[in-house]
């Protein structure tokens, strides 16, 4: 028996022999909450594996970079009642890894930073990160609202809106942020249907004949037979 | 691992291993045929953890799925893309053409969208209807057989609607629509644009041992580790590993052409390994090129020798010719009614649980090809490119756009599952100028010709996509939507992708009666070598307004009977 048949048979044996792994084992939700459920594997193959490890080890952002990007990152996502913020969900670190990784970010960002520390120090003498919250919030006011900008700050407004762009898809990505939205999925289960209280949230409902037509979830595991005319008997 | 060296005369190399090739192999190998399978990528098994994708978090990729490696995405299962680095294609200028290559076991069939659609009656005589194209050498009652063959081997759910040119089949029941798609239903019901179970093969019911049944994650362009899904490599070829057949798999390796005997008979095959980049030759009694429509062509068009001087299978002039892919064309809309979500699990199947056949009939209308409609939307799992534009839609509710700090959390929240949209994928008419040729002067890495595209879109398909982008907007409206985006004009081709980016293109290696005119018979045998078939998509006379993959197995199918009945009568 090759890798191919071992790894076959368990896990037919395990997810797919008509009993699916329960959706709330205690184990791999807590391992869930606490973003430890990976193996450190996406399947790569050996070249984008060595891609990856090349792009980990260079650098782009320098020290004065980096620290600008911390400081809008919880700018543009502070942390709530509830979940933390985007520095909390390690932003910085995937905006660094990103614009190595798609190089067409790069100029935009780094252009951008200088251009917010050129308004800064026009505005206020000193660079954007140095400013009080109050002086930095006045600035982002200019350019964090597209509909009302000054021309003016066009350059400033494109920047911001692939400075949020990034922050907010860094964190929605983020173990923290995807509790944070509450996302249900990316877990086995047997999907039946919207459940009856959105339905009549919505207005809505099945047609019997539709529905009548749908997949018995009770008899899921049973292996299907037809007759002559293609009509499923079991 | 099979010997490269190999001295070993196969009854059967089968060239490539995704839907044609692997199907070729499952018949061949039952019959007790002793095959090589010869494929350009690496292994690939979904299980393997060190392959697997399924089940990962977005953020268990440092680019958080980006597609700036693999061009679904991270986590999808394709390796390749539209561009290979070292394979490159070239495209006569002025024209276009995107071509999509996935080189590993199991080929394409690792990412499709699973949707299994039959041809229908018409869709063989298309020219006999409305004078355009060509008529295929065989019609429905040809395939229908092996199309019930194929659902039941490999399963697909779908209902049974009695349509006329959407031919039944033996179905899984489909799963229950998604609110969503409940929004759909209702919308388009009020415009008079019929909706019907999607037809996709995903099991929703058991339908053997080996395999398992879907646990609904919504991810099988990742491939499926229980194998609850269709892929060539985990429902055809493991499958017959496991039943004994004597198969021997080459991997990583390309092949380069047919070689030919004094007769013009094929006598083998010759290929480069990548892993040390040698050349080798496999000697075979009988030659099935899978390679995909273009890549078979092309190996086709590399074969040349004194018997066959314009190539294997070209005495016609006809190999590379009518090119055709499905027209493709998209819109979104943003749904007011879906803002504010009451947050479940709706991953349900991978992709769409409801879809439209084509419903209209062309006689009444200014194009003369059909095309179906697939609908998306839902809760997804966020990935790269989630959260963009996070507020853009508040300018649609008098709300203000862009801001920073805790509004763009409730924003979020808010629009998530809000956005919903339709693919149109139409027919686009096989014509002999559309086409894939040897480019006179490029090699690949492997010191390989490569193709020259030379592809148009003509009135036919530019007309269709204005009506998919009418029908969107009918459809959107109805569902209370706000239509996002511009209705694209004439400039635009009307919002029609680029030749190619579909991944539905046929037509390479037509099959018909009369050699002058055609590739192969009607059993994708070449007519200018008996030893030698295609069963890719490179036969199709006309592509229908339909996925291929359906009709790719179902042909396989018959001419795998076809070379068996053949050997037993000793006519090849």
């Amino acid at each position: 028996m090759d890798r191919r048949d071992t790894i076959k048979t368990m896990l037919v044996g395990s997810l797919a022999g008509g009993i699916i792994l329960s959706a709330c084992q205690p184990d791999a939700d807590e391992k869930k909450k606490s973003g430890e459920d990976s193996d450190g594997q996406y399947g790569r193959t050996e070249k984008e594996k060595a891609h990856d490890l090349k792009v980990m080890g260079e650098t782009f952002f320098n020290e004065h970079e980096v620290a600008t990007i911390a400081v809008l990152c919880d700018l543009i996502l502070p942390a709530s009642a509830s979940a933390g913020s985007a520095v909390d969900a390690g932003v910085p670190e995937f905006i660094s890894f990103i614009a190595r990784d798609i190089q067409s970010h790069q100029l935009p960002l780094r252009g951008g930073m200088m251009w917010l520390d050129h308004e800064a120090t026009k505005r206020f003498s000193q660079a954007f990160i140095l400013c009080s919250v109050d002086q930095q919030k006045q600035l982002l006011d200019t350019i964090a609202y597209p509909e009302d900008a000054s021309p003016e700050s066009a350059q400033g407004v494109k920047f911001f809106n692939l400075m949020r762009n990034l922050v907010l898809t860094g964190y929605y990505t983020s173990r923290m942020g995807i509790d944070d939205l509450g996302y249900q999925g990316n877990t086995p289960n047997t999907w039946d249907g919207v459940p009856d209280t959105v339905l009549s949230k919505h207005g809505l409902a099945y047609e019997q004949e539709w529905l009548a037509k749908c997949i018995d979830q009770e008899k899921r595991a049973v292996i299907a037979e037809w007759d002559a005319e293609g009509n499923l008997v079991n | 691992m099979a010997n490269k060296n190999s001295t070993k005369v196969y009854d059967v190399i089968i060239v490539g291993s995704g839907a044609g090739g692997g199907m070729a192999t499952k018949v061949l190998s039952e019959a007790g045929l002793q095959i090589a399978v010869v494929e350009a990528g690496p292994y690939f098994d979904p299980a393997d953890p060190a392959q697997r994708t399924q089940m990962k978090w977005p953020y268990e990729s440092p680019r958080r799925g980006a597609s700036s490696q693999r061009p679904f995405g991270d986590f999808d299962s394709a390796y390749g893309g539209w561009e290979i680095e070292g394979e490159p294609y070239t495209r006569v200028p002025g024209t276009k053409f995107d071509w999509f290559r996935s080189h590993m076991l199991g080929g394409r069939t690792n990412h499709w969208g699973r949707i299994s659609l039959r041809f229908g009656p018409n869709d063989f005589k298309h020219k006999s209807i409305d004078g355009l194209g060509d008529d295929w050498p065989i019609g429905y009652d040809d395939v229908k057989p092996y199309y019930d063959k194929v659902d039941k081997l490999i399963g697909v759910f779908g209902t049974k609607e009695n349509l006329p040119n959407e031919p039944d089949g033996y179905f899984l029941p489909p799963p229950k629509p998604r609110l969503h798609e409940l929004y759909f239903i209702k919308g388009s019901k009020k415009v008079g644009v019929p909706v019907i179970p999607a037809r996709m093969s995903m099991l929703t019911k058991k339908i053997n041992n080996d395999r398992g049944v879907c646990f609904y994650c919504g991810q099988c362009s990742r491939g499926c580790s229980v194998y609850a899904d269709f892929s060539a490599g985990t429902c055809l070829i493991f499958p017959a590993q496991k039943a004994g057949g004597q198969i021997d798999l080459y991997v990583n390796s390309v092949v380069r052409e047919v070689v030919t005997n004094d007769e013009g008979k094929a006598t083998g095959v010759t290929y480069i390994s990548k892993d040390d980049r040698q050349e080798y030759a496999l000697k075979g009694k009988i030659v099935v090129l899978a390679a995909s429509a273009c890549s078979s062509a092309r190996i086709l068009l590399n074969s040349k020798s004194k018997q066959h001087p314009n190539g294997l299978g070209n005495s016609s002039g006809m190999v590379g010719k009518y090119l055709h892919d499905s027209t493709g064309a998209s819109r979104a809309a943003f749904i007011p009614a879906l803002m504010n979500r009451d947050i479940y699990n709706e991953d349900g199947v991978g992709g769409m649980h409801i879809y439209t056949p084509w419903w209209l009939d062309n006689r009444k209308l200014d194009f003369p090809r059909g095309y179906h409609l697939e609908m998306w939307g839902g809760m997804g799992m966020p990935s790269y490119g989630f959260g963009f534009n996070v507020n853009d839609l508040n300018k649609h509710i008098g709300e203000k756009v862009g801001g920073y700090g805790d509004r763009l959390r409730a924003d979020v929240k808010k629009f998530y599952g809000s956005v919903v949209g339709i693919s149109g994928r139409g027919e686009c008419i096989a014509r002999e100028n559309n086409y894939c040729e040897l480019d006179p002067e490029v090699v690949d890495e492997f010191g390989v010709p490569v193709l020259r595209f030379n592809y148009t879109w003509t009135e036919h398909e530019r007309l269709q996509a204005k009506h998919m982008h009418n029908t969107f907007e009918e459809i959107l409206d109805a569902m209370g939507g706000k239509i996002l985006g511009d209705k694209p004009g004439k400039e635009d081709d009307f919002g029609l992708l680029a030749p190619g980016r579909i991944i539905h293109e046929v037509g390479t290696t037509r099959m018909g009666n009369d050699p002058n005119k055609s590739v192969t018979n009607a059993y994708e045998q070449l007519h200018d070598a008996d030893n030698v078939f295609v069963v890719d998509g490179g036969p199709f006379v006309s592509q229908a307004d339909k996925n291929p993959t359906w009709t790719i197995l179902a042909l396989a199918w018959r001419t795998s009977d076809y070379i068996i009945e053949q050997l037993r009568k000793r006519n090849i």
